[in-house]
């Protein structure tokens, strides 16, 4: 766990350090099934890339089940299913390096966002991001003329989010249209958005619950509750990322 | 017999072995040096035209037809993948700045220490930063995702109110680049102006326009020289620092990211030195090329111009060696895991095969051919080493760049890159910097006769008692 103290002493990141929307990832209750991955391809208008680009590294998931295997063949164990998307880093690699300010890190949200229509495909965010979990759009995915799949499925398209063109970056972005349409109901009802009455749609979707999206600035959140409970781990914090979300794995 | 044939004295043959080894100690009359260079320029084969043309139909088809096809349907067709975002346009830019920087250190550094063999290859030397320029500008534009929106990268004023982001290393380097081609295309420019004007009074037609115009009406008087001095002296010194800040920010690229093998404090220097030593290579295959196809070339570049590179050449790849093991030895010693990884990955993986051979033709070829002043002094020999460092340094940096993009901190997501439409984009850029360089030596006079008139005035021969010994007086 990071000491939020520490960090907090390092002045022009303190205000990062908390952070406000987060994540748990529950590693021992995933089964690898893969439906955070559908649902949030279908949430977020997610470019189908076809089998020979998705082979070549080319997939365009924001979330993706990472499998390992320890040992050598064929004393092979499988290691838990690891749910790897972006940690939306206080203090974010991504953000400094690009040179048109696509790469933009939300003051309310305090989330990372990625503005489409600025983005001029330089890909070094990508390179410096040390979870690799940008997706780049290597082709026009959406045009029916190459995405022969893209007839039929762009009657699902979701109508709250853009559709990406060719040369641009992408990444999760906590599913920031239900973050807003949320914020929006309870500003109109003239109250603060309540725990758990939204969640993101890769936490929507899991049928184990092992991902549970919500507040850590509310230590009533159950978010934020389940992080101090078990120890867990941030990846690569050590990198000094500050990231958001929390893996518990090998637990109680 | 021998009262008919002078007989040479001992001090007279020491001269004319002299005369025959040192450009500087053999003048010509003026007018007949000024002809031979305009003659060099005139002087077109139809092999000249058989090379012309082919190389157009490779730049049509790799460089143009190529790019058009990559904007139109998107990165899709290059190699480029996750992890390695990046690829052979990296390296190629990469590669094209090193080139460019042969040309200021020979023209600028060689001047400011008044190194006299530099005269008649100054301005070959300052053709290929221009060109290299351009050649890295098309690799580097060519890798953008959407290059009809690079100006956005320009900080021009907008109503939005929007900048570049100054934090990027990527915009340093467009300012840097940018800074260095206006800069280094000036001062290729300001020496140019009196042969222009030589040119000018020897030539008719559209060509005696053309030098007109470019020329700028330079006749020559005491006023105009004095100018033309300042500006260069000025040029020559202020050049020099864009040219070490160009090729240190480009590394910046890669030491100021998170990236195992990339995050390396020495990465500034080191690719400066980099550079010079492909540069080096660069200009040698150029002279090599330049001596044995253009007329009169063999009487201004002689044996001892690549004696005197192939110095440069073995000091700089010694350099190269120390930064590079040096690199290699604290990121090792550093022990991060991952740095581990990639530094076993790169000598052991798939492409080992280029990490030796990169040593071999950076360290190995060039200390066992330089070492022996008769080799340095053969061109082949030296184009031949030339053209391996060349590939030496563009595996270098390929291992630099795809290479070591293979391996992250995310093992999940370690893949292999395999070029697909850089490999005819990268022999586009390279046809285009031929075919650039092939045009210009028959535009502009490809030697400074002006510096070579300058430098042989400045030598002469004395006589002290039965000894000859060469002068050399300060004329500025």
């Amino acid at each position: 766990m990071i000491d939020l103290n520490i960090v907090g002493a390092k002045g022009a990141i303190a205000e990062e350090a908390e952070g406000k929307w987060g994540m748990v990832i529950d590693q021992d209750l995933c089964t690898g099934c893969q439906a955070c991955v559908a649902a949030c391809a279908m949430e977020n208008n997610i470019a189908f890339v076809g089998e020979e680009d998705s082979g070549y590294g080319r997939s365009m998931h924001w979330i993706r089940i990472e499998r390992f295997w320890e040992g050598e063949y064929p004393n092979v164990k499988m290691t838990r299913y690891q749910p790897m998307m972006c940690q939306q880093c206080g203090h974010a690699p991504c953000e400094p390096v690009c040179p048109a300010f696509a790469t933009v890190h939300s003051q309310s949200q305090q989330v990372n966002l990625q503005v489409y229509n600025r983005c001029v495909g330089t890909r070094y965010c990508a390179n410096n991001c040390p979870y690799q979990v940008r997706s780049f759009n290597w082709r026009d995915y959406a045009d029916e003329r190459i995405n022969a799949a893209i007839r039929t499925l762009k009657n699902q398209y979701n109508p709250d989010v853009t559709v990406r063109r060719r040369g641009i970056m992408e990444k999760c972005t906590f599913c920031i249209q239900r973050i807003h349409k949320a914020e929006d109901k309870a500003k109109s009802e003239g109250r603060e958005v309540a725990d758990g009455e939204f969640t993101t749609a890769c936490a929507q979707a899991c049928p184990a619950d092992a991902i549970v999206f919500g507040r850590i600035d509310n230590p009533k959140s159950l978010v934020a509750q389940l992080t101090r409970q078990r120890d867990g781990v941030r990846h690569l914090e050590e990198l000094g990322t500050l990231p958001r979300v929390t893996y518990f794995a090998g637990g109680q | 017999m021998s009262d008919t044939q002078p007989h040479l004295t001992h001090a007279q043959e020491h001269e004319a072995k002299l005369r025959e080894e040192h450009l500087m100690l053999d003048p010509l009359p003026r007018g007949r040096m000024n002809e031979m260079v305009m003659e060099s320029m005139r002087a077109t084969t139809w092999k000249f035209w058989l090379v012309f043309a082919i190389l157009s139909v490779i730049v049509a088809w790799g460089l143009f037809y190529s790019w058009g096809k990559m904007i139109l349907e998107g990165l899709g067709i290059a190699g480029v993948n996750r992890p390695s975002y990046w690829g052979i346009f990296l390296v190629n830019t990469v590669f094209w700045i090193g080139i460019s920087h042969a040309g200021t250190f020979i023209s600028a550094i060689l001047r400011v220490f008044k190194a006299e063999y530099r005269r008649p290859f100054t301005r070959a030397a300052e053709l290929m930063t221009t060109f290299g320029l351009v050649q890295a500008g098309f690799s580097i534009f060519m890798h953008m995702g959407r290059v009809w929106l690079s100006y956005w990268l320009f900080p021009y004023p907008n109503q939005r109110g929007l900048w570049p982001n100054f934090h990027s290393p990527l915009s340093w380097d467009l300012l840097a680049i940018t800074t260095y081609l206006l800069a280094s295309t000036m001062y290729l420019f300001l020496p140019l102006i009196p042969d222009l004007a030589m040119a000018r009074d020897r030539s008719t037609g559209w060509h005696k326009t053309l030098y007109k115009i470019l020329a700028l009406g330079f006749r020559g008087t005491e006023g105009e020289w004095a100018h033309l001095r300042n500006a260069m002296n000025i040029f020559a010194w202020a050049i020099i620092p864009v040219m070490f800040s160009v090729h240190t920010i480009v590394s910046w690229d890669f030491a100021a990211a998170t990236r195992p093998g990339w995050s390396s404090t020495i990465f500034g220097p080191y690719f400066v030195v980099g550079a010079l030593h492909s540069g080096m290579g660069a200009v040698v295959m150029v002279l090599a090329v330049v001596r044995g196809t253009m007329k009169h070339m063999k009487y201004f570049i002689r044996p001892e111009h690549f004696e005197a590179i192939g110095k440069l050449m073995l000091i700089i790849s010694m350099t190269w060696v120390y930064f590079f093991f040096n690199d290699y030895i604290v990121q090792w010693y550093g022990g991060d895991k991952w740095t581990q990884q990639l530094l076993h990955f790169h000598e052991a993986g798939p492409m080992g095969w280029m990490w030796f051979g990169m040593l071999f033709f950076n360290m190995i070829l060039p200390w066992a051919v330089l070492w022996n002043r008769k080799w340095r002094s053969t061109p082949w020999l030296l184009f031949v080493t030339g053209l391996g460092i060349n590939v030496g340094m563009w595996f270098e940096r390929y291992i630099i760049i795809p290479v070591s993009l293979t391996i992250n901190r995310m093992p999940f997501t370690w893949r292999m890159y395999q070029p697909g439409v850089e490999i005819p984009l990268g022999i586009g850029t390279l046809a285009f910097f031929i075919l650039l360089y092939m045009a210009a030596s028959k535009l502009i006079p490809l030697v400074p006769v002006w510096e070579v008139q300058e430098g042989q005035m400045a030598h002469s021969f004395k006589t002290y008692g039965r000894e000859t010994v060469v002068t050399v007086s300060e004329l500025e």
